[in-house]
């Protein structure tokens, strides 16, 4: 294969795996809904819905930029999991479009369903969103059963080149007891950024010591579990690749394998662990301390970034298939043809450009810090 | 696993997509059309430092917001639809169509995202300057988004830009800007973002009215109104200038769509185009030999002229595409339907056999399948047509739904023309029948961008690509039972947050704006 190509496919599964780090990051909107749930009052959650509220859109700008970006880099890996996993990202989505309209209706009058069934539809995404994308990415070690056979297409009858091939449609994968460890301690790790991201970004005592609260028990319940997947994963076997021939075998400890193979992704993963425990001991230990937010954010980028490379990079099949081996998807096999990765190498060049937008404008509406007295102003609120 | 792809399967995914695209359209236009609107209005407080004109701008954001939450609800499912109901298109095509989405997300979405919370929340915490930018960049996030999946839909009507690879059982892009500047796409680009501001100033004008009809807040109503009128007369011109353009596009690329859009079933040279007509509805099939209309009235050589821009031009209709036999503007004959049905066979046996000589390195028998799908590929979708009447698409559905809109897009320039010259000459706030006509050109607005949308889409039918992928192949193999409830819970969660969305936008309307000024 020509280098420049496989170049460009290791990169746009770089891309694939800052967007995935981002997006697991920015579901503190997610995590921080979860914690209405444990405000005392009225005026404490309306604090924290505003607070989220100035960011929900991130959060899903990013899922869905995650979507068209995997569709444009990697269509066969988009067109096998969503149409395959129907019912598992059908289930996302859905909570996805609930929390969509949730902020602007909360609090308006004709809403139709009541304040509480919107703040509902919020904690609905947040504990389950966070939990089956975390499980979602569990797949990618712990595998699906897909088949890929492109020769249907000359199959008039049935043409369909991916098909699954369990009848649960994505929902099998709730079978496996990995996933869950995965997707809790992602719907765990996101509550966690919540209580932090509020911590910094409310001027609120009630408010700072419900996060406070519920970070103390999260993050014991997280660290169990995230070791515990670490653990598991260092472990296990591996979907492994012959770059020469294509084919997938069983590699014993192939992820074990990768990260010493691979230092670099080892020290972006160790550093993102450091940093998102570092973040959560600090804010923990010191009451002062709201700076939280930052470091156990950047850390989950990295880590997630970490996994995902740890996924895709030195010869793995990302997306591994228990129904036929020979199905698994690597990123030489899913990817785009050489011509769409470059197009679209260049347009990634505008990606530094758009996050400094988005910091610039954040910076902006976050100089002020949520407090009561604004929630009473009369300004634009939730 | 599926051994053959059910009916069923297709007409509910098509259903659900159909569905899902329509209450998105509820949403994008009003999107498109107001950001403009409260862009020039917070540029006039800008400049002029009146207040009255922020409270103008700040009344048609909050209603603004309203509508774009419903909207990023119904969007993001379009998005993964394709992926979840439409999975072999998404491999066959991600290579070109992936593209748009993800540039659509980068470049568009985080620029709507970031602004619109400037948008709302700034006020008072960012410069004057820094919230008009942020109103902007928030309406060209929303344009150049509908750029980018307009660019994708244009591609699904009219590929361009790609060559078919059999080793890789896919679409390859050759040539990026072909697929971004297509014609095809600028056109419909135009067309719709006009229709949008289309919308977002009869809604303006309709809302304006309804507080001219109370008698409340009068001075915010007639500076609405002003705005509204000038910005829809200009938007409603362009969208009638580029539906022409659109038209003849059609006519070259998509000749059934337009034959199916006229009803015209035997076509030939100098054809009318029709006025008014009612279609017989006892007309089942198109050979089935009977009269398709009960009465038309013709507007002479009209539709050839459109369509070729020449008063005597060829237009082919439904038989004579199905027929073949005429001589196509290149010269060359047209094939029938069965030719070309028989070519897409061709065309996927060779696939077939080619990658069986692959796989047996058999080089010099590839070589010859190879040669002999290049030369059938542009009959290659044809393959999966299972009958030839499946070519044909909803005739009542797309001659009724393209003169529909044509009718009250021209209904429309008339609106803004005699709002204008009122406004100009008289006092309108006492106009009783102006203001109830404005208000009912509201659901109006809407009926013209659903019908305009039914034309493009089900008038290309049964292709997903035109040409190139049928419906039937283009589907996801999962359980029929699976979608139809997914389409359901769309339909109940869409249908709840429209009323919903509409109730409060109608409470809020009734507020009216912050400060009263009368």
């Amino acid at each position: 294969m020509d280098s420049t190509y496989i170049f460009l496919q290791q990169y746009w599964w770089f891309v694939i795996s800052l967007l995935a780090g981002l997006l697991v990051f920015l579901m503190f909107v997610q995590g921080g809904n979860v914690l209405l749930f444990f405000a005392k009052s009225e005026e404490e959650r309306k604090m924290m819905v505003n607070s989220t509220g100035r960011k929900w859109e991130f959060t899903f700008t990013t899922l869905v930029t995650f979507g068209g970006a995997f569709f444009a880099s990697f269509p066969l890996f988009y067109s096998t999991s969503f149409g395959g996993a129907y019912w598992l990202w059908m289930i996302i989505l859905f909570t996805f479009v609930l929390q969509a309209v949730s902020y602007e209706f909360q609090s308006k009058n004709g809403n139709l369903l009541g304040k509480s069934t919107y703040r509902f539809f919020l904690m609905l995404n947040g504990k389950l969103a966070p939990f089956l994308v975390g499980t979602a990415v569990a797949t990618f070690f712990t595998g699906s059963e897909f088949i890929v056979m492109k020769d249907n297409m000359t199959e008039t009858m049935m043409p369909v080149i991916s098909t699954w091939a369990s009848p649960w449609h994505g929902l099998e994968a709730l079978g496996n007891i990995w996933n869950w460890v995965l997707g809790g301690a992602v719907a765990i790790l996101a509550q966690i950024l919540g209580a932090m991201y509020f911590i910094n970004n409310i001027d609120d005592k009630r408010v700072r010591n419900t996060s406070r609260r519920t970070m103390l028990w999260n993050s014991a319940i997280f660290v169990v579990l995230f070791v515990a997947f670490v653990v598991y994963l260092l472990l296990k076997d591996g979907y492994a690749v012959n770059p020469a021939s294509g084919e997938i075998y069983i590699e014993p400890y192939k992820y074990l394998h990768n990260f010493l193979a691979m230092p670099v992704v080892t020290v972006i993963f160790l550093l993102g662990v450091v940093l998102v425990l570092a973040g959560i001991a600090l804010t923990l230990l010191s009451k002062g301390f709201r700076k939280g937010i930052w470091l156990t954010g950047a850390g989950t980028v990295l880590a997630v970034m970490g996994l995902m490379m740890c996924a895709g990079y030195n010869n793995t099949a990302y997306y591994p298939s228990t129904a036929d081996l020979q199905s698994s998807l690597t990123i030489f096999n899913s990817s785009s043809s050489l011509f769409t990765l470059k197009t679209m190498a260049y347009v990634t060049i505008l990606i530094p450009f758009v996050l400094a937008y988005i910091f610039y404008a954040w910076r902006a509406i976050d100089r002020k810090k949520i407090t009561s007295n604004e929630m009473k102003s009369g300004e634009h609120t939730y | 696993m599926i051994e053959s792809i059910p009916t069923a399967l297709i007409d509910w995914s098509r259903a659900q997509f159909a569905m899902t695209a329509m209450y998105h359209w509820i949403f994008v236009p009003l999107t498109l059309g107001l950001a403009m609107i409260m862009g020039i209005m917070e540029t006039v407080y800008y400049k002029t430092g009146d207040e009255k004109w922020k409270h103008t701008a700040r009344f048609w954001m909050k209603l603004f917001g309203i509508n774009f939450a419903i909207g990023v609800a119904t969007g993001i499912i379009l998005e993964f639809q394709f992926g979840t109901n439409w999975s072999n298109y998404s491999w066959l095509v991600g290579d070109i169509f992936g593209a748009p989405l993800a540039i659509e997300g980068i470049l568009a979405f985080f620029m709507e995202a970031t602004f619109i919370a400037v948008m709302f929340f700034g006020w008072g915490k960012v410069s004057k300057g820094f919230h008009l930018a942020s109103t902007w960049l928030t309406g060209l996030g929303a344009t150049i988004s509908a750029w980018w999946i307009l660019v994708a839909n244009a591609w699904m009507q009219h590929p361009v830009g790609m060559t078919f690879n059999p080793d890789t059982m896919r679409n390859e892009m050759t040539d990026f800007l072909a697929v971004a500047t297509s014609p095809t796409a600028v056109v419909k680009f135009f067309h719709t973002v006009m229709s949008g501001w289309v919308l977002g100033a009869l809604f303006v004008a309709g809302v304006s009215c309804y507080f001219l009809l109370k008698k409340r807040e009068m001075q915010f109503a007639l500076r609405s109104m002003k705005v509204a009128a000038g910005f829809g007369l200009a938007a409603s011109l362009i969208a009638a200038f580029t539906g022409d353009t659109s038209g003849y596009d059609i006519a070259k690329h998509q000749p059934m769509k337009l034959a199916a859009v006229e009803g015209l079933y035997e076509g030939g040279n100098g054809v009318g185009l029709t006025a008014v007509g009612m279609l017989n509805p006892q007309k089942e099939s198109y050979d089935d030999g009977k009269e398709p209309f009960i009465f038309k009235i013709d507007l002479p050589k009209m539709l050839s002229f459109l369509a070729t821009r020449e008063a005597d031009g060829y237009v082919p209709g439904i038989n004579n595409l199905m027929k073949g036999g005429y001589t196509l503007p290149d010269g060359t004959t047209a094939l029938s339907a069965d030719e070309k049905i028989q070519r897409g066979k061709i065309a996927i046996t060779a696939l077939a056999d080619y990658r069986k000589a692959v796989k047996e390195k058999d080089s010099a028998s590839a070589e010859m399948h190879r040669k002999t799908l290049e030369e059938n590929m542009p009959y290659f979708g044809y393959g999966y047509i299972k009958d030839k009447s499946e070519l044909v698409p909803n005739v009542p559905l797309n001659f009724y739904a393209f003169r529909i809109m044509v009718m009250l897009g021209g209904l429309f320039i008339v609106y803004f023309i005699a709002v204008i010259f009122l406004m100009w000459k008289k006092d309108i706030t006492r106009m009783k029948w102006l203001h109830i006509a404005s208000l009912a050109l509201i659901p109006l607005g809407y009926i013209a961008g659903q019908a305009g949308w039914i034309v493009a889409e089900v008038g290309r039918q049964p292709w997903t690509i035109q040409d190139m992928l049928p419906v039937s192949a283009a589907i996801s193999g999962i359980e029929t039972s699976s979608v139809r409830t997914t389409f359901f819970i769309f339909l109940v969660i869409f249908t709840v947050m429209l009323a919903a969305g509409a109730t409060i936008m109608c409470k809020e309307i009734r507020k009216g704006p912050e400060s009263s000024e009368q």
